[in-house]
């Protein structure tokens, strides 16, 4: 890896880091939760370095396997976090307040 | 354009997805759709991979994915509400895990020498990845009360921590200068392992929200780290979004407490320090406790209520029937608000989601710093389950471990009823002098129950 790439990939990092943070301080306290649990979801990101992992071999071997189970924690990252997620956001619902007596 | 550009242009799209994904979690009426443009920029980050040249297999991918899915999608549909910190905690285990795990499987599959930048970042993915995913197990299992909530600490603690972390640096520079020492590459993973454990075992039970954002700020990290040894810009991109999400959390908890990070790591905060609850003086007063009767009578001659949940009323599963109570008297013309104080509970916004779940409107909650002026003008505070978030002592008593913790001050209110299971002291093991104050109404018993019965009581 050349150094050219490593700037490159340390500017997006360091980007990312403040549009980040520029986002996320907007979320207000009520949402924190399902901003956990949604973020958490992207985290398993991680599954397509997984996916390579795993389909790039051409037979099983120790890449391919740690791969499989790479696969197995990130979808379970990715699928549980994201289902949870979208039941909390079910629940968060405004009502038409009942009027003082 | 040839298909890596495609592919590394169609990581940007989804990028920006998971980017208008957080942006729309702004407010509560846009955060389904946030979820949503975040689930398809996931989406169409699987398939670009899948679609890569390098791809020469499906079967295992498919397998893998399908016991992944159904595991995940299992757990998300019958988790209850009030184990959501744990839940969350087990999530972020599966992350770090993953991370660690893609690390470890290009370390094996790769052909030729190493960068030393990719040497680097695959380690520091393997070894935050490693602790990322024992410290959530650790943290699981304290949430789910199946190991004690307290601090465990022993002697010489920090000494020994602090050595794992030198000795694990130590093996990841031998490795770093031979990629080839194995032993010292399998002792890394053993002790980043054991070093999630360690860190985590000494954080008592309500300092949980931070370890919980702290341990998913790290799964960020680990995600970004295998990023740059796959020079895969998506990962680098997501790992810092989550890494900086957690980060934020962590510090609001932080504040929240008037505490250092480095104090909630290392302080052992709500070890059981007996000679203090035996021998300390008790505030001044007596504690009275209050028949169901009484506080229904003090609550129907209210105009205004504000009800305090705390981790009380997530154990006792009393969000439901504390809306109804909060419904009823509010049809009787009674102005009901809750009040939620950043750290209530066990992971951040954890009383936001219950009372979600139980149907109260979200425009009915209210942030610490937007209802903490309104409390001397209310006539009846409802105090459930919590109990160091609305301790006076973080005010006036210079000497008390939560001295300088914002709180909710309901003391202000003309009447305040706590309920309270038992007469003990709360989490972090100090009296409260609110529960002794003349216009406090203490009101033992179960949550639920004592709920319960005050619903009845001022229906009849």
């Amino acid at each position: 890896m050349d150094t050219g790439t490593i700037i490159i990939g340390l500017t997006i990092f360091v980007l990312a880091c403040f549009a980040g943070a520029e986002l996320i301080s907007k979320v207000p306290q009520t949402l924190h939760t399902p901003l956990m649990s949604g973020s958490n979801a992207i985290s398993g990101i991680a599954i397509l370095g997984a996916l390579i992992a795993t389909g790039r071999p051409e037979a099983i071997d120790a890449e391919s396997m740690l791969g499989f189970f790479a696969v197995i924690f990130a979808t379970i990252n990715v699928v549980g976090g994201y289902m949870v997620t979208d039941r909390m956001l079910q629940m968060f619902k405004k009502k038409a307040r009942k009027k003082k007596q | 354009m040839s298909t890596v550009n495609i592919i590394d242009f169609v990581y940007l799209i989804s990028a920006v997805l998971f980017m208008l994904g957080i942006k729309n979690l702004s407010s509560p009426a846009t955060a389904k759709l946030g979820n949503k443009l975040s689930m398809t920029g996931m989406g169409v980050a699987i398939i670009a991979t899948l679609a890569s040249p390098d791809m020469f297999g499906y079967t295992m991918i498919i397998i893998a994915i399908a016991i992944g899915a159904a595991i995940g999608g299992y757990v998300a549909i019958k988790v209850e509400m009030t184990a959501m910190p744990e839940m969350v905690a087990l999530f972020n285990g599966c992350g770090g895990a993953a991370s660690a795990l893609v690390a470890m499987a290009e370390f094996n599959g790769h052909t030729g020498a190493f960068a030393n930048f990719t040497l680097i970042t695959l380690l520091l993915s393997i070894i935050i990845g490693g602790l990322t995913f024992t410290g959530s197990i650790i943290a699981y299992t304290k949430l789910q009360g199946l190991i004690s909530t307290r601090p465990i600490t022993y002697p010489f603690q920090q000494v020994v921590n602090g050595a794992i972390v030198v000795l694990t640096l130590f093996l990841a520079y031998t490795v770093f200068q031979n990629p080839e020492n194995v032993f010292a590459f399998y002792a890394i993973i053993i002790l980043a392992l054991g070093l999630g454990v360690l860190a985590v075992i000494p954080i008592g039970g309500a300092d949980m929200p931070v370890i919980v954002s702290l341990l998913n700020s790290y799964s960020g990290l680990a995600v970004s780290m295998t990023g740059f040894a796959l020079n895969n810009n998506a990962l680098i991109i997501v790992g810092s979004l989550v890494g900086a999400s957690g980060l934020f959390l962590t510090k609001i908890m932080c504040d929240a407490m008037n505490r250092s990070l480095a104090n909630v790591l290392f302080g052992a905060f709500g070890a059981v320090d007996d000679s203090v609850a035996d021998g300390g003086e008790g505030p001044a007063g007596s504690m009275k406790g209050f028949d169901v009767e009484d506080v229904a009578i003090a609550l129907e001659n209210a105009d205004s209520l504000i009800i305090v949940p705390g981790y009380g009323m997530a154990a006792a599963q009393a969000q439901h029937v504390t809306r109804e109570l909060g419904d009823y008297l509010s049809g009787e013309g009674i102005e009901v608000r809750y009040a939620i104080h950043p750290v209530a509970g066990r992971m951040p916004g954890h009383m936001n989601v219950l009372l979600a779940e139980a149907d109260v409107s979200y425009d009915q909650l209210y942030a610490m710093e937007d209802i903490n002026d309104d409390f001397s003008t209310t006539d009846v505070v409802l105090v459930i389950g919590a109990n160091d978030v609305v301790n006076p002592a973080a005010k006036t008593n210079p000497g008390s471990p939560i001295y300088g913790m914002p709180i909710l001050e309901v003391d202000k209110a003309q009447t305040v009823v706590v309920l309270k299971r038992s007469m003990n002291v709360g989490f972090a093991g100090i009296e409260n002098e609110l529960f002794f104050k003349d216009n406090t109404m203490m009101l033992f018993g179960d949550a639920k129950a004592s709920i319960q019965s005050l619903l009845s009581a001022v229906k009849e």
